[in-house]
């Protein structure tokens, strides 16, 4: 059963890379930048590639929830878009009743997601490109197709402000993994996930609540990406429904995938998924540093996902 | 009823969505607006129905957009070395990155929609490398005879319109009539049992993703002839177009049934409801993405609730 080139057994080998790979790598990526990269070392550098990289960790977090169930949320962008575009509209009463609208549509977002995979069985990936596709033209509809300047302090501070010299956004990022982290591991919820990712069919036999366990992933998701697009919204001082969140679900599932998170589900890593996010943000930041153009990142962005993700596929297939 | 209604529900969407536009807006029959719409169409034809193969095959391409783009940089770059290269240089390379995300699909079974993302990805690298950076746009020389296989027309049709309806008549007949289009279904119905039959399960993937990629170049190529240059902004989204219209047309995501015939019929409702949203003035052209997400929804879900009554029966 164990395959074993040159006496070691290759299969433990990619066991312990999926579990560690992405922690190695990050730790690789580091030390090069500390001793071959100028101005790495500097509390404004981790400061911005902190930032950068928490609206992406936030998506992450949902995103592995529901890759998790063996499913997959295209819609994370929109639904970034969509809380952007929702901002200036009651941002006049307010940052608090603003910010609430915005996730409480992200909840109704993911919630309809979910209801679509779970309820009507549509696959995730059709399910949750309608509103992929339809999401961010409702957006752009509600926000006129215009970029909104936005000039409230305190909505603002968000973006901008620090809480003990960490930046606010970080320290959401942060929170939100913890809370996450002990979602899938402490909580009968989390062994639900985990439980109908691996096998649905035996879940449902063994009465688990399938549906409504995947109707909570995709609002957990949804809610998450408004989140993520009320706080880019906040930093850019603006409202670009056009631009917030493009591609984000690219980044999310990259970022998830290369932490160790199977595709075939029954298996989240949280932690993996952070780390995941500070890989992909260190492998561009390097690049960048390095003065390697755009096109390569994207280039060497590939081969990492292909990498991972072949490595993790030892393990689905034993 | 129900099986007319799956199989047939676009078309009769397409006659009913074409007959509400003649009636109410006189420019949409006309033909210049009617050569328009099948012109641009075309491409996105091109495209889907290489798609349409994969996705009867079970799996799903992601990187159709990114080589679209590629294709058509391509395409205009190698323009200036003469016709052949420039149809040649895009259908080899973008085929070549089909057949890589074949092979890694067909041999290493890891997911179609990771390889092909991380192809979408890797395309637009190579583009943007190309071009340095997006900086530099490759005109296609005035005097190429290349341009004309863009802008020639027969009876006022662009030649992309005659192209991609001989594609998909030929599409159509080798998925009905070839004992490859047999392979195309059986992988994408029953896996394990294809291969038991000892069919090329793994082979009939490598080749459509090759014929995806092959196809999607093409496509680009076409668009740079059209557009005189290579366009480096073109085809974000489209892959997300293009799996909709397949969709749309009644292809089921699951794998192992679909027809050219329904993407094509797709490819034609969406573009018909883009038209009549532009024929109506005032209405913001962002609504047609809202549309087109509802319409996309409405067909999964008529799609999944007559396939229950199917098996319940």
């Amino acid at each position: 059963m164990t395959a074993t080139a040159g006496g070691i057994d290759r299969a433990r080998v990619a066991r312990w890379l999926q579990e560690y790979g992405v922690y190695v790598a990050v730790v690789v990526l580091l030390l090069f930048n500390v001793f071959f990269t100028a101005n790495f070392l500097t509390l404004g550098n981790f400061r911005t590639q902190l930032v950068q990289a928490a609206p992406v960790c936030i998506v992450a977090l949902g995103m592995a929830l529901v890759i998790g169930t063996e499913g997959v949320d295209l819609s994370v962008g929109a639904v970034m878009a969509l809380a952007a575009s929702l901002i200036p509209l009651y941002l006049g009463a307010g940052p608090i009743p603003a910010i609430a609208i915005a996730l409480v549509v992200g909840i109704v977002a993911g919630t309809f997601n979910g209801f679509l995979v779970a309820h009507l069985g549509i696959q995730p990936i059709v399910a949750t490109l309608a509103l992929l596709v339809g999401g961010r033209g409702l957006a752009l509809v509600i926000a006129n197709g215009q970029l909104v300047q936005l000039h409230d302090k305190t909505f603002l501070e968000l973006g901008t402000g620090d809480l003990a010299g960490i930046p606010i956004s970080v320290w959401v990022a942060g929170l939100l993994s913890v809370v996450m982290a002990l979602l899938v591991g402490r909580t009968t919820f989390g062994r639900r996930l985990v439980a109908i990712g691996g096998n649905r069919t035996a879940s449902a036999l063994a009465g688990l609540p399938v549906k409504a366990v995947l109707v909570g992933v995709y609002a957990i998701c949804g809610l998450l990406a408004a989140v993520a697009g009320v706080l880019a919204t906040a930093r850019l001082s603006a409202s670009d429904p056009a631009d917030v969140g493009m591609l984000m679900e690219l980044s999310a599932i990259t970022a998830v995938v290369v932490g160790g998170t199977a595709l075939t589900g029954g298996r989240v890593r949280i932690l993996g998924t952070v780390f995941g996010v500070i890989l992909m943000q260190l492998v561009r930041a390097t690049l960048i540093k390095h003065n390697l153009p755009d096109s390569t990142a994207q280039m060497v962005q590939a081969a990492i996902i292909v990498v991972a993700v072949y490595v993790a596929r030892e393990r689905s297939t034993r | 009823m129900t099986g007319v209604l799956q199989r047939q529900g676009a078309a009769i969407a397409l006659v009913i969505v074409v007959a509400v536009a003649w009636f109410s807006f006189p420019r949409f029959g006309s033909l210049d607006n009617l050569r328009d719409l099948a012109l641009q169409s075309s491409f996105l034809a091109v495209i889907a129905l290489g798609m349409t193969f994969v996705i009867i095959t079970g799996g799903i391409d992601l990187s159709v957009g990114s080589l679209y783009a590629l294709g058509g940089v391509l395409a205009a770059y190698a323009s200036q070395y003469g016709f052949l290269a420039a149809l040649a240089l895009p259908l080899a390379v973008c085929g070549l990155i089909g057949f890589v995300n074949g092979v890694l699909v067909a041999r290493t079974k890891m997911a179609p929609f990771i390889v092909t993302l991380a192809s979408l990805l890797f395309a637009r690298g190579l583009l943007l490398a190309i071009t340095d950076e997006g900086s530099n746009t490759y005109r296609v020389p005035a005097d190429s005879a290349f341009i004309e296989l863009g802008r020639g027309t027969i009876g006022g049709f662009g030649y992309p319109v005659f192209i991609a309806l001989v594609l998909c008549v030929i599409g159509a007949v080798v998925l009905r009539r070839t004992r490859f289009g047999q392979s195309v279904f059986a992988t994408g119905g029953a896996e394990q049992s294809a291969l038991l039959m000892g069919l090329p399960v793994a082979r009939t993937k490598i080749t459509v993703y090759t014929m995806s990629g092959v196809l999607s170049g093409l496509a680009g190529a076409l668009t740079a002839a059209y557009l005189q240059s290579g366009v480096t902004v073109i085809g974000v989204g489209t892959e997300l177009d293009a799996i909709s219209v397949v969709v749309i047309g009644g292809t089921l995501l699951t794998g192992g049934a679909g027809t050219v015939l329904g993407t094509v019929i797709g490819v034609g409702l969406r573009n018909v409801i883009q038209n009549i949203i532009n024929q109506i003035g005032t209405l913001d052209s962002n609504y047609q993405s809202v549309v087109s997400g509802a319409f996309l929804l409405l067909v999964v879900i008529l799609q999944r609730s007559l396939a229950r009554t199917k098996t319940r029966r």
